[in-house]
């Protein structure tokens, strides 16, 4: 199984894939958004219940992408697996503890002899939304911040900063990209409500926060598009493979790569749009706009990362330490055996896309929380 | 302890074992469970009786909470590879990711798609939709074990790979070697069928508590029989595969199967020891017994390991110190090679690097020469290649005694329940409701021996767990541990709390 791909084409399909698989992530933070928003939303236990179980039904498909978001990392770029996970090790942790706490919460909430209380769980719950989703930001603008770290010969790691990871978090660009990211799940979080949730009064809460939110992650997100636009970024020379640094370099991506600005600027568009029609317009299909403009803008991020001859993890203490998907990637024969198991991805969104077709057909409403499903319900 | 990397190896694993412990309460009760709920709805379905129906879903809430912190945990074990486990995810991430990346496409998210229709779907799909959505997250639960046992089983017998010196790792060369290496698929069927076993043993026991409290007997009853035909069947499946994984293990990796029977010097007519106490100040090489007491049949272990109960078994001392009489290299042998296999790695990265491409040619040429023992080159004692070998001793054979005793209580079950009186079977109801607890000891024994086993390797034979382990200070680890143990066991009991209410309830709810 030799492959008809060369290596080089192989390294770029999956930087692509492993950033749609991150993009269609960042579109089901809905579920992480609606999470935080619990608390600011619901004026009672009823709404608060129905903003739980709309979420609840898709909590899963959330935290599955996020595992083959680091199953493909592992899998494509290994190295990138090895040097951030081990070294950004508390950022990855307490990422990890907040979705521990998820994963339990919504089936224990409501469940009798609970031992913690439901608010506890809904504290998870807000926990792992915010938390979870500033941390997956830094995480992320290390990518274009750097990380302090060396390779040695044989490729193994060691970290310049006994924080490993922390330093990252309180990083003013990687903040900012966290709390973006936030913001931007709560819109998304409350877009699903208005679209899935069949409640006069919540509906219209949902419909004010998100403009409310935008309105909030507005400075995070001009920070984030000011920093990328006039930082120096991490250049890679083609020929040599010597990483140096480019002044405007991410600025020269997104002038050199005109299908990199139409995805930011159209997603971008596409969200705003979004929160136009639902907060003002009072259509329910805004999560649709939203969702694919967060797509977009994901897609245009991990290819700033990526491509144009740019180091995606870059060390900032060894810049010839830095990660480029080429020095990062696996195997052209590993490579080439996911592409060919990639193959199933469309069957398996196609299934995917039946099932909530089938599942939200009706909208939640109050009756179905209390009816003869009532025990099942979070 | 004093040294400061056998420190982070030593929290690394301890904070692995407590990670995939923990996720091994949750998880054969999933599989299992997950094929248990599909066959009473499918009765269900079948009959239109609406008993069938409340008996589902009594036991899908059972499921549903059990699998949300079945999913917690799985989460920390994929990212403590990145983690804790930093050198080893490089070097094997060539061969590993795949599975991985397999397992997230075709299994998770059919278990996560189908999930939410099995728990709310019965008012809005039709029933035979909901059947097979109740089928579809036991196929994808089961399906998810299938890639993860795949590279635990390239762990314990690397194969389909080769090691590239540039980049100092491992590569696939053979994906379908890897795939259907014999010892993959054995360690799939039999853990898998092993968690049905668990299952079964947990829905009889549940079951064996409300006859004995003369509550939902009749409900009680149905759930029985069918766990008990499930779980027979399971538990000759269960016998047959660790038949042919213990086969796997003799030829594959010697050492774990002498450990298992606590065998330092080797011997034709190797016996199986029924019942022994191992002497634990015992070391490879000294002249110390290696059991105060114990009690062996002979030939058994021959006849396991080679088919014949006249064959040769090596033991510890043979794969330690060697065996020239029975051309068996050692591991102080082994440990020369390998620490050549080191240096002329070292040679030859060096060569390359200062562009010397004749010196790194012949460096290569001898590398290829020594790099099948590359992991000895690692140890510092020939006595490190032995793993633990009391707890793998006893873990063993707790495994085996339990495992013998589990198809008879299905049996017994079966017979009263024929009979018709099994509600009276006091004596046998209790052992049900106790056998729950056996299930789990029999299982977490299992990955004890198999992991425990296998040490020092983190990849048999070519790559030690310390020098897998990421460069990392230990109080990081041991903060995560601890973090870990107390957040773990908060939710576990928590859950099991919930489980009880739950079971308090019944299926009248």
């Amino acid at each position: 199984m030799t492959g008809i791909l060369d290596h080089s084409i192989l390294q770029q399909l999956w930087w692509l894939i492993a950033s749609v698989v991150g993009s269609l992530f960042l579109f089901l933070t809905f579920v992480q958004g609606g999470q935080t928003l619990i608390f600011t939303l619901a004026s009672s236990e009823e709404e608060k219940s129905l903003i739980i179980n709309a979420m609840g039904r898709k909590w899963e498909l959330t935290f599955t992408t996020l595992v083959l978001f680091g199953g493909a990392l592992f899998a494509a770029f290994p190295l990138f697996y090895a040097t951030s996970f081990g070294g950004a090790y508390w950022v990855w942790m307490l990422i990890l503890f907040t979705f521990i706490l998820q994963a339990v919460s919504y089936e224990y909430r409501k469940k009798p002899d609970n031992i913690l209380g439901a608010r506890t769980y809904e504290i998870f719950m807000a926990i792992n939304g915010s938390v979870g989703l500033i941390l997956i930001g830094a995480a992320v603008g290390t990518f274009f911040t750097g990380s302090r770290f060396s390779l040695n010969l044989y490729n193994s790691v060691t970290w310049a900063t006994p924080y490993h990871g922390l330093e990252a978090a309180l990083n003013p660009f990687n903040l900012a990209f966290g709390l973006f990211l936030m913001f931007l799940a709560r819109i998304l979080g409350a877009m699903y409500i208005v679209s899935h949730v069949d409640h006069k009064h919540l509906v219209k809460q949902a419909r004010k926060a998100t403009w409310i939110n935008l309105l909030w992650a507005l400075p995070f997100l001009l920070t984030v598009l000011i920093s990328l636009a006039t930082m120096d970024g991490f250049a890679v020379n083609p020929a040599t493979g010597v990483v140096f640094m480019e002044s405007g370099k991410y600025l020269n991506n997104l002038l050199g790569m005109p299908a990199v600005l139409v995805l930011l600027v159209g997603g971008l568009g596409s969200v705003i749009y979004g929160v136009a029609a639902t907060g003002f317009l009072g259509k329910n299909s805004g999560i649709w706009f939203g969702g694919i403009g967060t797509v977009l803008v994901g897609l245009a991020i991990f290819s700033l990362a990526g491509y144009h001859n740019t180091a995606f993890y870059p060390s900032s203490t060894d810049l010839q330490s830095s990660l480029t998907i080429y020095n990062a990637s696996s195997s052209k024969y590993t490579l080439t055996v996911m592409s060919c198991v990639a193959l199933a991805v469309p069957f398996v969104l196609a299934y995917i896309a039946y099932v909530w077709k089938l599942m939200d057909a009706k909208q939640l409403t109050l009756t179905e929380l209390t009816g003869e499903d009532a025990k099942d319900m979070y | 302890m004093g040294d400061p990397i056998l420190t982070t190896v030593d929290w690394a694993r301890a904070q692995f074992a407590l990670t995939a412990m923990y996720h091994w309460i949750f998880v054969p009760l999933t599989l299992g469970l997950s094929f248990l709920v599909a066959f009473f709805e499918s009765i269900y379905v079948k009959t239109g009786n609406e008993e069938w129906k409340k008996l589902t879903r009594f036991w899908m809430t059972l499921f549903g909470i059990n699998f949300a912190i079945g999913i917690a945990t799985g989460i920390i074990l994929e990212f403590e590879f990145g983690t804790n486990w930093s050198n080893y995810s490089w070097m094997v991430g060539d061969i590993f990711g795949a599975p991985l990346a397999i397992e997230g496409i075709f299994a998770f998210f059919i278990e996560a798609t189908f999930f939410a229709v099995m728990f709310f779907g019965w008012q809005k799909v039709s029933k035979r939709f909901h059947l097979f959505s109740t089928w579809m997250v036991a196929v994808g639960s089961n399906l998810s074990a299938v890639w993860i046992l795949v590279a635990n089983g390239w762990m314990q017998f690397p194969t389909g790979m080769a090691f590239n010196p540039d980049k100092a790792r491992f590569e696939m060369q053979n994906f379908w070697d890897v795939a259907f290496s014999p010892v993959a698929v054995h360690k799939f069927t039999h853990t898998t069928s092993s968690a049905f076993v668990l299952a079964s043993l947990f829905v009889m026991g549940v079951s064996a508590l409300f006859l004995l409290q003369e509550r939902h007997q009749k409900m009680a009853k149905r759930s029985m029989v069918v766990a008990a035909v499930f779980g027979f069947v399971a538990s000759l499946f269960v016998g047959l595969t660790g038949d042919e994984a213990a086969f796997n293990v003799a030829h594959h990796q010697p050492m774990k199967l002498a450990a298992m029977e606590g065998l330092y010097v080797g011997q034709v007519k190797a016996p199986i020891v029924a019942m022994g106490i191992i002497n634990s100040s015992k070391k490879p090489g000294d002249d110390l017994p290696a059991f105060y007491q114990e009690t062996k049949i002979p030939g058994l272990l021959s006849l396991l390991a080679n088919r014949d109960p006249n064959s040769f078994v090596p033991g510890i001392n043979d794969l330690v110190f060697g065996n020239a009489e029975r051309n068996i290299v050692g591991a102080e042998q082994r440990m020369i090679t390998g620490k050549a296999a080191l240096a002329e790695l070292a040679h030859y990265k060096y060569a390359k690097e200062t562009g010397n491409e004749t010196e790194a040619a012949s460096a290569l040429a001898l590398f290829d020469q020594y790099k099948g023992d590359l992991g000895y080159g690692y140890l510092t004692s020939p006595a490190e290649a032995a793993p633990p070998v009391a707890t793998t001793f006893y873990s063993f054979h707790i495994m085996v005694v339990l495992g013998t005793l589990f198809p008879l209580i299905f049996l017994l079950v079966l017979y009263f329940a024929v009979k018709g009186t099994l509600e009276y079977q006091r004596w046998l109801n209790l052992t049900c409701f106790f056998s729950i607890f056996l299930g789990y000891v029999a299982s977490q024994a299992g990955w004890v021996v198999a992991e425990v086993g296998r040490q020092p390797w983190a990849i048999q034979g070519l790559l030690p767990v310390g020098v897998a382990t990421t460069n990392i200070a230990a109080s990081n680890v041991q903060t995560t541990f601890f973090i870990f143990l107390t957040l773990f066991s908060a939710l576990l009991l928590a859950e099991i709390r919930i489980m009880i209410k739950q079971i308090k309830i019944g299926p009248e709810a």
